[in-house]
């Protein structure tokens, strides 16, 4: 079941694939700045995913140090019965970092509708070139 | 009902529900070492619980309860204890941040559950403040 | 020239899908991720720091420093918005 199980991990990359790709097209294509917003939003939470899934191994259980087996010795501990740490930390601070990246966009675009008045971004580009 | 006050029933929902949520957020914080959570889970699960309380009652009873001079020392705090930490290692003789150097038993852990503790207070009054500036903005 | 968005879209997905097929097998023990520092934290991270959880010990004893940039960074967010919405004031007084 070897292949069957590399099947689906390849179709796991194309999803999330699609997923950057939504945001992508999110960003570029669309008009109106808080769907710009929304788009960055889907591009990096897809790539926090796809880092996090790297982290998975087979027959593997979670990263936490069960104890009450041995009344006091440490249990022995083999690097392929647990899923890898690392990526899932590097990742705790993606995100925090993004929901800082998101409150400042926030905050830009409420300036930006206070001072202009709108936030699609052909009217915007017309109301600065008017006013300077 | 008031101009610009919610139902009854969301009111007295949301306010049956803080304690218990801030509660919740302190367990995560704490078990961060034998259970899967700590510091930035924690933080962010307190610093909803005074968001649902906005929602029910309006944002003026937040700032009753964590006025605006108080959520901007808490930031700074949270980093002071988390930079300051480090400096008393170095002092200590040590590397910077290296909790080997603490003279208590189990420094590691216990440079850990500081650490944990300082990043939640961050967390929290970090989402608090920027939730404050977006809603009150005229 | 209207759909140069779709094109550009389609086109960079079906080279990230190319190049994803050389990754290697979802949720092999000795793929590059998994094997050069991560297989020490496992089996020395709960003897050194007597902390069971083992994404708790990464993240606030071996990659501390990490966390210190992080903290910093969700600190001058909310400073940053600070000053953007707060200085508004000074502006609508001009």
């Amino acid at each position: 079941m070897a292949d069957l199980a590399d099947l689906i991990g390849q179709f796991n990359n194309v999803t999330y694939v699609v997923l950057m790709m939504i945001g992508f097209y999110a960003m570029t294509g669309k008009r109106n700045l808080v769907k710009k917003l929304v788009g960055m939003n889907i591009f990096q939470w897809s790539i926090i995913l796809f880092v996090v899934s790297l982290s998975a191994k087979r027959d593997a259980t979670i990263p936490i140090v069960l104890e009450g087996d041995g009344g006091g010795a440490l249990p022995a501990l083999e690097a392929a019965q647990y899923v890898n740490p690392l990526p899932q930390v590097l990742m705790l601070t993606a995100i925090v970092v993004g929901v800082a990246i998101t409150g400042v966009a926030l905050a830009l675009l409420l300036r930006i509708y206070k001072r202009y008045g709108t936030l699609e971004e052909d009217q915007l580009l017309e109301r600065i070139r008017l006013t300077g | 009902m008031k101009p610009g006050e919610r139902d009854i029933i969301i009111r007295t929902v949301c306010r049956l529900l803080v304690p218990f949520v801030q509660l919740f957020g302190l367990y995560v914080i704490m078990h961060g070492h034998s259970s899967p959570g700590g510091g930035f889970q924690g933080g962010v699960i307190i610093a909803s619980s005074f968001i649902l309380l906005a929602m029910g009652d309006g944002y003026d009873e937040v700032k009753r309860r964590f006025s605006l001079g108080a959520l901007t020392a808490t930031t700074s705090a949270g980093v002071l204890l988390y930079a300051g930490l480090g400096v008393v290692c170095l002092m200590l003789g040590a590397n910077y941040l290296d909790y080997a150097a603490l003279p208590v038993s189990a420094a590691r852990s216990v440079g850990m559950l500081l650490i944990e503790i300082a990043v939640g207070i961050t967390v929290t009054a970090a989402i608090i403040s920027i939730f404050h500036d977006l809603v009150t903005f005229e | 020239m209207r759909y140069l968005h779709l094109v550009v879209t389609t086109l960079t997905g079906l080279l990230l899908i190319v190049g994803s097929l050389g990754m290697p097998a979802t949720g092999d023990p000795d793929s590059p991720p998994s094997s050069h520092v991560s297989p020490r934290y496992i089996e020395q991270g709960y003897k050194e720091t007597a902390v069971p959880n083992m994404v708790t010990f990464v993240l606030a004893d071996y990659r501390s420093f990490d966390t210190l940039g992080e903290v910093t960074v969700i600190f001058t967010g909310a400073m940053a918005v600070l000053l953007i919405l707060r200085g508004a004031r000074s502006e609508a007084e001009e």
